[in-house]
């Protein structure tokens, strides 16, 4: 599955009214272009969530996982790679 | 567009009077003014009172069949009714007027109940079996045009509005406390249920058979929605663009009349976009008709500026200041009558003055496309409380819903810890049904707080939102989130609410017909087999119609967040407020009607008075008591609270003289 197509699209359309592609360059900080504010980085974590079917806990709510498309991307496939453990899976490997 | 009515006495043994019929016609002539037509025979009476928008000539009402046998009333459109009368045609049937009326009758000879199916459009109909006594009655599948009847001893009544019933010996309008209380739920008594006892409506998708042995009230369409998972499977583009090409086709089929339509312009995405779609359709200039507002908060004109000059169009605005909509609230009520819990009925009351006034009869508006495409913000809410569920510890989750509500004022101020005890009821209950809507509900039922013991007596035991939960179809649990929070939101309240108290009852007030392309039911049903997020994508409300309208609107409209329709309510009230207000508000007043806590309302009144902070509560409280005292003022106490006129019945075309374009026929 593409994972940086959806997210630049999903930014463009949501965030910045258009579909131009040059208006959002891979590396530009969404907090310190103006171009996602603070609750909109939850709107994001929604987004993710709704479209790659992975869970975001609060502690991974962070500008390095989500400042950018680029560093978004990488989260999610690192995300994907993760295991994915069941309630009861996880509590056995206690 | 009409107003239709009908008794029948089963027995045939007393004729329904005909005074008493022109009466019930009299009392709704803002609905027809153009023309008044009745049949009668031993057993029933039927009249309409015809708004001509179709076959001008000869398009009058009742209409026969051939023989006679059957005789139809209508209010509403049937769109498709040129294509259903060609094919009608090759089956024999004879027609003698170019109306839709008569195309709905033959189609009832061919079909039965069934021909309902072959329906495109908003009606009531009533259609009378001379033969065998026996009375149809039906209403579209959404509910746009109303329709409402009472058992008589021996017979049965029916009207457009519930008024003209008010008007037969023996019915006596009396506020239901069950319909109250739904009211002071809702925002609106569920159907069957109205304001007043005895009273039926008959719900949007059904159709209604009486005869002398008996009646029985039946569904023939359901608002439905594919299991979550099992959504079309096809690509944003291809939905925008089969969106896009079936709004299309809604809108130029509700350009079908013999008189200029017109649209309402918000400035908001849906109605830009009806306008839009509407005047590719048209030779001539397309009129919009808007509301602005004296108070800011509540004022689109920037955006309606902008879309007009993108789209051309001869536009007409309506400056709407709180005094008028103090002004207007009585006849609002007298022509909605159902309780209010908001204000935002009187502007619209006023915005089809507008229209009337510039001779236009027949409005598009963009009802519909919140419901169906995912626009409001309780499908917001729904959506980030079960995101905030799936990590209920969360610090940061819930703090998302400050993203849906920043034009709340008192919540954006109020801390997080609010926040999260107001949202955070029931939090975990995900699977349980009406999720998204319980806390709405909940909130808008604290306002029973001001019922009268006695009332609540009465009230002791139910639970309005049990009740309706427990009627759902069984099936709801298995849609995704998204559509059952749309189920419920159109069945309690685009329905009984926003299509009557903002719909019907407001446009007819000033005999101007409304008319939704997003509620073709060919819209309605293609939409709902959307996958969710085309719809809700992340909080990016009407994905799917955003696309479908890039390019047709101004980009200033088509990048604007969702505004929610609203009016003021204290300050018009309050500031200067005309003298009903004070009168029916007065503890005296209060006791009498037996609604209200005459304590409670008047500690209610003190403090909005006082200059203090108002919630939104106490002003849904301060409306809804005010509307109910004015439903018991206008219906219960002073009914007729003005004289009513008997229509003269307007002369077969045949005889009269003038023939085309002569001027209606009305009572002096």
């Amino acid at each position: 599955m593409s994972i940086r197509a959806p997210i630049r699209r999903y930014i463009l359309e949501n965030f910045l009214f258009t579909d131009d592609e040059a208006r959002l360059r891979d590396d530009a900080s969404f907090l310190e272009e103006g171009i996602v504010d603070s609750t909109g980085v939850l709107e994001l974590v929604m987004f993710v969530e709704e479209t790659f079917g992975i869970e975001v806990p609060d502690e991974e709510i962070l500008p390095e996982n989500f400042d950018s498309v680029e560093r978004l991307t990488r989260y999610v496939e690192a995300k994907l790679r993760e295991p994915v453990f069941t309630m009861a899976e996880t509590v056995l490997a206690w | 567009m009409c107003g239709i009515i009908g008794i029948t006495h089963w027995r045939g043994d007393a004729p329904p009077d005909e005074g008493l019929l022109r009466r019930m016609l009299g009392i709704i002539r803002h609905r027809g003014p153009d023309e008044f037509g009745l049949y009668r025979d031993g057993r029933a009476g039927i009249g309409c009172a015809r708004l001509s928008i179709v076959d001008l000539q000869t398009g009058q009402q009742p209409i026969p069949n051939e023989d006679s046998s059957l005789w139809i009333v209508f209010n509403g459109e049937v769109y498709n009714h040129p294509e259903l009368r060609a094919e009608l045609e090759l089956r024999g049937h004879r027609f003698r007027t170019r109306s839709d009326t008569e195309v709905i009758l033959h189609l009832y000879e061919e079909h039965g109940p069934q021909c309902l199916h072959y329906l495109n459009g908003q009606f009531a109909i009533a259609i009378w079996d001379a033969q065998r006594g026996e009375l149809f009655l039906a209403r579209d599948r959404l509910g746009v045009r109303p329709l409402f009847y009472v058992q008589l001893p021996g017979g049965l009544a029916f009207a457009s509005e519930m008024k003209a019933l008010f008007l037969i010996p023996g019915v006596e309008a009396r506020l239901d406390p069950y319909g109250l209380a739904q009211a002071f739920t809702f925002w609106a008594p569920q159907p069957p249920r109205t304001a007043f006892e005895g009273v039926r409506e008959l719900p949007p998708g059904h159709f209604l058979r009486a005869s002398g042995d008996g009646l029985a009230v039946q569904r023939y369409w359901r608002l439905t929605f594919p299991r979550a998972g099992a959504e079309l499977r096809m690509s944003e583009e291809e939905a925008a663009e089969e969106l896009r090409a079936l709004l299309a086709d809604a809108t130029r089929l509700r350009l079908r009349a013999d008189v200029p339509v017109g649209s309402y312009l918000s400035g908001g995405l849906d109605s830009t976009l009806v306008a839009a779609l509407a005047r590719q359709h048209i030779p001539h200039t397309l009129c919009t008709f808007s509301i602005a507002f004296e108070e800011r908060a509540f004022d689109e004109r920037e955006y309606q500026e902008s879309a007009t000059a993108f789209l051309g169009t001869d536009h007409w605005r309506t400056e709407c200041t709180n005094a008028d909509i103090a002004a207007v609230f009585p006849q609002v009520v007298w022509h909605a009558e159902a309780p209010l819990l908001r204000t935002a009925p009187a502007p619209l009351f006023l915005l089809s003055r507008l229209v009337r006034e510039s001779g236009i009869k027949v409005v598009l508006t963009g009802e519909g496309a919140d419901e169906f495409l995912g626009g409001y913000n309780i499908f917001k809410e729904d959506k980030v409380r079960r995101f905030w569920a799936a990590d209920p510890d969360s610090a940061l989750r819930p703090l998302l819903l400050r993203r849906l509500y920043p034009y709340v004022g008192n919540l954006a101020r109020t801390g997080d810890a609010h926040l999260r005890a107001f949202f955070g009821k029931d939090l975990l209950a995900v699977n349980r049904p009406g999720y998204s809507h319980r806390i709405r509900w909940h909130n808008t039922s604290r306002l029973w707080g001001f019922f009268a013991p006695e009332l609540l007596g009465t009230l002791d035991g139910y639970d309005p939102v049990e009740e309706l939960l427990a009627s759902l179809d069984g099936n709801l649990g298995d849609w995704s989130p998204l559509a059952q929070a749309q189920y419920l939101e159109v069945t309690t309240f685009l329905s009984p609410y926003l299509l009557s108290s903002q719909g019907d009852r407001m446009a007819m007030a000033h005999s101007v017909e409304g008319r939704f392309p997003f509620l073709d039911h060919r819209v309605v049903e293609f939409c709902n087999r959307l996958p969710p997020q085309f719809k809700l994508k992340g909080l990016r409300e009407k994905h799917i119609l955003r696309k479908s309208a890039e390019r047709l609107v101004p980009p200033a409209v088509w990048k604007r967040r969702k505004q929610p329709y609203r009016a003021p309510i204290a300050p018009a009230f309050l500031a200067h407020p005309p003298d009903y207000v004070e009168a029916l508000l007065a503890p005296e007043a209060v006791r009498v009607a037996g609604v209200f806590d005459p304590d409670a309302v008047a500690r209610l009144v003190r403090k909005l008075r006082s200059g203090a902070v108002i919630s939104e509560r106490e002003e849904m409280a301060l409306v809804g008591v005010l509307s109910v005292q004015l439903l018991y003022h206008l219906f219960v106490e002073h009914f007729p609270p003005q004289p009513v006129r008997e229509v003269i019945l307007t002369p077969p075309p045949t005889l009269r003289a003038g023939g085309r374009g002569e001027a209606p026929q009305e009572a002096l």
